[in-house]
């Protein structure tokens, strides 16, 4: 079929490669044969993509820590264990950071979108400093769990429970620095007046990924440990 | 006002020598470094290769100088058996994982995806360059191997466990050359989990304007589907050396069972599953083949296309076979534990998916022969190494039908028959893939052609070369010759050395003709042929839109829109015998797929 001739555009200064410099998009896709009017002007942010194709590589190593738990499983029973009961604190911090996110999330979301652009006093940051607490909390809760275990002589290599223990819960919470690490980012940025919405809800994405990853992980060291 | 929209400026062209060429986050350097440093890597992988076959041919002789690269592995410059194991896991490391990853996928790719997707850049440029360096430094740890007290280590590429597990009880190289194996790998692993984020990314967010998914060459779907597997295998193998790394350094025993004794002393190490690593290790292993010649098989296609001045018999299926030899490629680890000791019903699980994954290879070859088969193929260095590619993917892949059935595999498993399969399919072929996309993108690249004589010559050479070393090695599996012997004692196997020798000399006269396109490289590199514009080879896809070689931003002042799906040649009606994807001409009868 005959395609439908449009002047080329020029390259558009304000937009960076990590905003789209495309427009031919995962979801703007232009028809293989057709009107290119079709098309809209600009392709979703690639951060927008690029926080999910990372979520999934994430997902593929803590995937392969489970499966050699269930491997090594069928070798022999493993060896029970009893969970530090702060970890379940954690748990309640962790849930309770993703929570006061997404309202920091929805405040900003509502400020970008222009519902509270006239108050200027009102910096929506506040709950971005209280998930930012809650992250260190956490992160706080999970080292003293590893001391309590450690002065009670339970070390990485005690036995098997104990090395898939440390390892899923390091494992865990170095990825969660990560997730502190872009809560920084964003608080920097909003101070900076630079925040994209992109970036706010790439780290929102993952750190919500990291509570309903930690939760995946205590329910398997409780049913397998 | 508190701006949340603030646009920056594109990131300009660098100024400086260091953020030019060193720490680069321009694609087009990055794909360059990546094909540095695959070239490097070959080199020193072919080196090795050549020790380990002087020294299976004439296993007293004494290789000048070889005391200097290891003062206890080759005391009088003969090599001992361990250090042979040693140098055989180097070449193997090396050649799979810095060459066979590294310059069809990261290095072709990193230059041309965001080009034929018609984009400035990768979206997340700083991460493509960290994902460069991340991988230079893990071949640092490789190469310091060889300069530990006791060498590499010996395990084999596969470094199964428990060898790879016990640390120096295991022998020489167990200690600190398993764990500076296992960090190379984890580093490794990090480089690629970063380009495949970028690679992903480029595919499904930057195409330009008319850039459908279908509109992409056969290259980029060929790299998009590459990293997928990337993304999802690399984070496999990353967990599995974390753990070997612990077994070594915490005293885990992740890999290693209780009750194992090693020279009359029995190991500390308790509880864990030496089936373990073979599982992780293989769930990455089997997509890597995948990983090392899927790239391969988009850069042939598009190189034959161009060269036929027609399209392949089928886009799309090209395409979805492709991807289904990805998805599949997870679902057939298990042909490589045949002999493991898994239960015999997984080995036939594994077996029926095995054998299904020839379907689509098989469909993949097919068309390629359907699509030359009448065609006036323009004959060049380029197009020539496609077809050789096309053979040996044929000639390695038919030995695979033999080996995806237990009954058989038991026998042949650790046979030199298994050596000569994965060599011609995934080692030659990749390497056939890389030689033709260095002749045939050379001139968009850096702006001069390679010499076409010299590159007709290293094919030929290429090309018998491999059929000498690789197809007397099936003969030699046949026959019972076990792999991994440094010295044939048996007298089942004395009778096979002088078919050893053979394949030394043609090893040698193989490695020759890598010097001629080594010296093509570079000589062509500074003082060959201009180019003689920016579209010698007369293709149709982006790159021979935008200048030689293209700007920092690849397209100049102007994005460009695309018409047409990507192989527009020999179009009935066309005022041309191809037509660009950026050409507004009109087409009555466009190659397109419905």
């Amino acid at each position: 079929m005959a395609t439908t001739i449009h002047k080329p555009p020029t390259i558009d200064r304000e937009r960076l490669p990590s905003q789209g410099s495309g427009n031919g998009g995962w979801r703007n896709l232009a028809p293989a044969s057709g009107d290119l009017r079709r098309v809209k002007d600009s392709s979703p942010p690639p951060a927008s993509t690029g926080i999910w194709v990372g979520l999934a590589a994430i997902t593929m190593s803590f995937a392969a820590f489970t499966s050699a738990m269930i491997v090594r499983q069928g070798t022999a029973p493993l060896v029970h264990i009893t969970l530090p009961p702060v970890l379940y604190l954690n748990t309640l911090l962790i849930i309770a950071s993703s929570v006061t996110l997404e309202l920091s999330r929805r405040q900003i979301a509502a400020f970008m979108g222009g519902v509270h652009d006239r108050d200027h006093s009102a910096i929506p940051s506040r709950w971005l400093y209280v998930t930012l607490f809650l992250g260190l909390l956490f992160v706080a809760g999970q080292t003293f769990a590893w001391i309590q275990l450690k002065s009670q002589g339970f070390g990485l290599a005690t036995n098997i429970s104990y090395s898939f223990f440390y390892v899923l819960t390091v494992a865990h919470a170095l990825h969660v620095f990560g997730g502190l690490g872009g809560l920084i980012r964003v608080i920097g940025k909003v101070h900076h007046s630079v925040l994209r919405r992109s970036t706010l809800d790439a780290t929102s994405r993952y750190w919500h990924f990291m509570g309903a990853l930690w939760v995946y992980l205590l329910l398997l060291l409780w049913i397998k440990l | 006002m508190h701006d949340m929209s603030t646009h920056a400026v594109p990131h300009g062209a660098p100024t400086s020598f260091i953020r030019k060429h060193v720490f680069s986050i321009d694609h087009k350097v990055i794909g360059k470094q990546y094909y540095a440093l695959a070239l490097v890597a070959a080199l020193v992988g072919m080196f090795l290769s050549w020790l380990m076959r002087i020294h299976l041919g004439w296993g007293s002789f004494a290789i000048p100088g070889l005391h200097l690269l290891s003062k206890n592995g080759a005391p009088g410059d003969v090599m001992t058996p361990e250090y042979y194991l040693q140098l055989m896991t180097m070449h193997g490391t090396i050649m799979v994982f810095f060459v066979l990853t590294t310059a069809p996928f990261a290095a072709f790719g990193n230059f041309f995806l965001p080009i034929q997707t018609g984009a400035e850049d990768m979206p997340f440029p700083h991460f493509n360059m960290m994902s460069f360096w991340v991988t230079f430094t893990a071949f640092l740890p490789i190469v310091a191997s060889f300069f530990v007290s006791d060498g590499p280590t010996l395990g084999g590429w596969t470094q199964y466990a428990p060898l790879s597990a016990i640390g120096s009880a295991g022998g020489p190289g167990e200690g600190w050359g398993v764990i500076l194996w296992a960090t190379s790998i984890c580093l490794f692993c990090i480089g690629q989990l970063l380009g495949s984020l970028n690679f992903i990314t480029t595919t499904l967010d930057m195409r330009c304007k008319g850039m459908s998914l279908m509109r992409l060459p056969l290259t980029a779907w060929a790299w998009f589907i590459t990293s997928v597997m990337g993304l999802t295998a690399f984070a496999v193998l990353m967990p599995a050396c974390i753990l070997l790394i612990l077994d070594h350094v915490a005293g885990t025993s992740f890999f290693v069972a209780s009750n194992l004794v090693i020279n009359d002393q029995m190991l500390a190490h308790s509880g864990g599953s030496t089936l373990l690593w073979q599982h992780l290790f293989w769930f990455f292993g089997h997509p890597e083949v995948y990983i090392a010649i899927v790239p391969g098989m988009g850069i042939v296609s598009h190189i034959l296309i161009t060269n036929m001045r027609r399209p392949m018999l089928s886009h799309r299926v090209l395409i979805y076979s492709m991807g289904a030899l990805a998805a599949l490629s997870y679902m057939v680890y298990g042909h490589h534990m045949f002999v493991s000791g898994m239960n015999p019903v997984s080995s036939l699980a594994f077996s029926f998916p095995t054998l299904v994954i020839t379907i689509p290879s098989t469909i993949v070859v097919l068309i390629w022969l359907g699509s030359l088969y009448g065609s006036k193929l323009r004959i060049n260095s380029a197009s020539l190494f496609s077809l050789g590619f096309i053979s040996m993917f044929i000639s390695g892949g038919v030995s695979g039908f033999f080996l995806a059935q237990p009954s058989i595999d038991i026998m042949l498993h650790a046979t030199y028959f298994v050596v000569g399969h994965f060599h011609l399919v995934m080692g030659v072929a990749a390497m056939f893939g890389i030689f033709a996309g260095t002749y045939f993108w050379f001139p968009k690249m850096t702006g001069r052609m390679m010499n076409e004589t010299l590159g007709k010559v290293h094919f030929v050479m290429s090309f018998i070369g491999a059929y000498c070393i690789f197809m007397p090695f099936h003969y030699l599996g046949i026959a019972g010759n076990v792999r991994r012997y440094q010295a044939f004692t048996d007298d089942y196997l004395i009778p096979l050395i002088p078919v050893h020798k053979f394949i030394t000399i043609a090893a040698l006269f193989t490695g020759l003709a890598q010097l001629i396109f080594l010296y093509n490289l570079i000589h062509s590199r500074f003082w060959g042929k201009m180019a003689p514009n920016d579209n010698p080879w007369e293709g149709t896809s982006l790159e021979w839109s935008t200048a030689t070689p293209p700007p920092h931003n690849n397209f100049g002042d102007k994005m460009p829109v695309v018409y047409h799906d990507p192989y527009q040649y020999s179009v009935e009606g066309a005022s041309a015998d191809y037509v660009m994807q950026t050409s507004p001409e009109q087409l009555k009868n466009a190659n397109e797929e419905k």
